[in-house]
């Protein structure tokens, strides 16, 4: 039976970070702020097993922010890295190599690239075989790492580096939320490390409980999305209060909202601290996709409330 | 010791099981999947102690072999041709991570056009990944490599993958008699995987494996450390084969020399087709031809010293390439080649090209190609490289040509 930690307040979470700093994240990463306060409460018991991405920059022969272990793979094959070390880890267990008190947890650290589209494969493959592990999201919404070109997360409308016309891109976001809760895993949660008291119980709840945990955090890029790092937590909370980003979590079956806000804000707040939201402000206030945005957003909460 | 009938598939299933591999992560592709057949039914019925797991891509397999390795399992797994090239990116970083499994491949045409059958390219694609390759030429071959190799990768000094060639259909689905070891000698051969690697993940001795470096510097140490235990791999490879002597009575060693010792003209194969090379040595020999066959059973490391040594002198080699590198040419011709360059002693070289798809390679064509050698090495000019295809062939091509419609059919032709 695995630990559970409660966390009914503030007062509750972990005071001080522990890991290392110094990393060559950028400012205001959002990526990074839900990474501390993950790692706060896992702690270093741990192999994180990462994906091609942002994050792969954390670990940088010969320095690491992390005190447990760590597994740089591919783009594609993280959740399959996973595997092989906790199938390695249970066998050792079984003929006694290592004991119990000295197992790990293993944890996948990927982006939105790789978790929305390279790496999707592995992650269904994982699921299906029931892969006791936790699978870790952070989303910025495009290919960060390379200069954010647009991906399968990117929002509709978004300026990219590869969409950088009067429309933006013309896709939609993908809902992997979704696509992951078809699989019936054990445990899915959107997260926000503007929000540390719900991730923090999000956390805790998915260590107590066993087999594909996934969690997928909004990640604020002060760099891809165009804003001072110092509003990097402010957009955080503007994009649950006004419901672009909803809290969420799938267990025993059910879809539950977390954070259900009360009175959501217009979604202009949210977008219009974003640099790459601009051309639906400026010269001209693009008032259609404005609507499109924010009707989106309606009928997402309208189906959440009576249904 | 116990004498079997074994396919080349059963055979490597029989090393996997005699090396008691703990870890088997695998993905069906043919003319591989007997090998994982044959390995789960042994898992299900309690005769292995091993955990299968069949995962979603030879990507991920391979992915989840080099992360079981390093975290403290001994691991095999197995694929051929498109599966292996599907993986490759994990084969040059699970091998950067010095990551000492076992893969089985069972050689298969690349596609396009996509085909069943045998022939190199896909082994010789992963030729540069750091991984060691052993080429193997019968089903005896096969079982006693597996323990061998097993042996070459968790050495220290290498740290390795190592892979077990073998060929499709011609050599997976061959039966042929096979003396199996006995497994308290195989035991003692192949001792416990070795619980002292430095890439282990424990609490409290955490370690980041894979990472990312900046610089060239850095990057050129670690790379050339790769090179370095390949290198070593060779020597390692041989003192290996000699223990396995001692303990199971046959010898191996980086090459097959046969009939090689007063041969004028040899001819040089990798895989199972050297066997059908020997029938036509044996011939040929009948025939009064001082002619041998030189066979390396390892590829990388390459043997070059090993090659020169036994290639010293001759009048003539016949280098025969069941892959064929586009814009260049056959590929261990190229190698011979460039080991061979400045040695005095270096005799011509002739390079065809054969047996691609699992296309046969008869015995009369053995024939021609010694007396297109003979004839070069007289004259003192190399033959221009050769395609092994005749005329009959091609005029069946050109009948299915007709069909697919590439060729309008003749005038007066009734179809």
């Amino acid at each position: 039976m695995k630990s559970t930690t409660d966390f009914h307040s503030k007062r509750d979470l972990p005071q001080k970070h522990i890991l290392g700093t110094g990393t060559p994240m950028c400012p205001g990463c959002g990526g990074l702020a839900a990474l501390h306060e993950i790692y706060d409460i896992m702690g270093e018991k741990t192999v994180f097993v990462n994906a091609a991405g942002c994050m792969t920059l954390l670990s940088v022969y010969p320095f690491t922010p992390f005190r447990g272990a760590w597994l740089y793979t591919a783009m594609a094959s993280a959740p399959a890295g996973a595997q092989g070390v906790r199938d390695a880890l249970d066998i050792l267990k079984v003929k006694g190599a290592i004991k119990e008190e000295d197992d790990l947890e293993v944890i996948v650290l990927t982006g939105d690239g790789s978790a929305y589209g390279m790496g999707i494969s592995a992650t269904s493959g994982a699921i299906d075989r029931d892969l006791d592990f936790i699978y870790l999201c952070y989303d910025n919404e495009g290919y960060g790492n390379t200069g954010h070109q647009y991906s399968a997360a990117t929002p509709h409308g978004v300026k990219t580096a590869t969409s950088k016309g009067s429309r933006g891109y013309p896709g939609f976001k993908k809902d992997l939320f979704s696509i992951w809760a078809a699989h019936k895993p054990a445990y899915v949660a959107t997260i926000i490390a503007a929000e540390p008291l719900d991730l923090a119980q999000k956390i805790a709840k998915a260590s107590s409980l066993s087999g594909p945990r996934l969690l997928l955090a909004l990640a604020p890029c002060p760099t891809g999305w165009s804003f001072d790092p110092s509003l990097s937590i402010e957009i955080g909370k503007k994009a649950v209060q006004t419901g672009v980003w909803p809290l969420k979590e799938y267990v025993d079956g059910k879809v539950v909202h977390t954070k259900i806000p009360k009175k959501r804000l217009p979604v202009e707040e949210y977008l219009k601290l974003q640099g790459r939201y601009d051309h639906l402000f400026h010269p001209h206030r693009d008032t259609k996709t404005l609507q499109e945005i924010q009707d989106r957003i309606d009928a997402y909460w309208h189906k959440v409330t009576y249904s | 010791m116990q004498r079997e009938l074994l396919t080349g598939n059963g055979a490597a299933a029989w090393g996997a099981r005699l090396a008691r591999i703990e870890y088997l992560p695998a993905f069906p592709i043919t003319p591989q999947t007997e090998i994982i057949e044959n390995l789960s039914q042994w898992i299900d019925g309690g005769e292995m102690d091993c955990r299968m797991v069949t995962m979603d891509s030879e990507h991920s397999m391979i992915t989840a072999a080099g992360a079981a390795a390093v975290t403290g399992v001994r691991t095999c797994t197995a694929t051929s041709s498109q599966g292996l090239l599907h993986g490759m990116e994990m084969l040059y970083t699970v091998a950067g991570w010095r990551a000492p499994f076992v893969l089985i491949n069972v050689s298969r045409g690349l596609a396009a056009p996509i085909t069943l059958e045998p022939d190199h390219n896909d082994i010789l694609a992963a030729r540069d990944s750091s991984c060691v390759q052993l080429h193997c030429s019968t089903c005896q071959e096969v079982v006693d490599h597996m323990l061998i190799a097993f042996r070459l990768a968790e050495s220290e000094g290498v740290r390795l993958p190592v892979i077990v060639n073998l060929d499709g259909f011609y050599l997976s689905f061959t039966r042929e008699v096979v003396q199996l070891p006995d497994s308290r000698t195989a035991d003692a051969f192949l001792p416990p995987y070795p619980s002292d690697f430095s890439l282990r993940f424990r609490p409290h001795e955490p370690v980041s494996a894979g990472v990312a470096v900046l610089g060239g510097s850095t990057y050129s140490y670690f790379r050339y450390q790769a090179h370095l235990a390949s290198l070593h791999a060779l020597p390692q490879y041989e003192k290996i084969c000699l223990d396995f002597a001692d303990l199971f009575g046959r010898q191996y060693g980086p090459l097959e020399e046969y009939q090689n010792k007063d041969a004028e003209y040899v001819f040089i194969m990798i895989g199972s087709y050297a066997t059908k090379a020997k029938q036509a040595v044996d011939s040929l020999r009948e025939a009064g031809w001082k002619i041998g066959l030189v066979r390396p059973r390892i590829l990388r490391p390459y043997p070059e010293a090993h090659l020169c040594k036994a290639l010293q002198g001759k009048k003539g080699v016949a280098v025969i390439d069941q892959n064929i590198s586009m814009g260049k040419g056959g590929i261990l011709y190229t190698e011979l080649r460039s080991a061979l360059y400045g040695h005095p002693d270096a005799p011509l070289l002739a390079s065809f090209i054969g047996g691609l798809g699992g296309r046969d390679i008869k015995e009369e064509e053995f024939f021609e190609m010694a007396s297109v050698l003979k004839q070069a090495s007289a004259d003192g000019t190399p033959p221009p490289p050769r395609l092994l295809y005749t005329e009959e062939e091609m005029r069946e091509m050109r009948a299915l040509q007709t069909i697919a419609g590439a060729i309008p059919v003749a005038q007066g032709d009734s179809r």
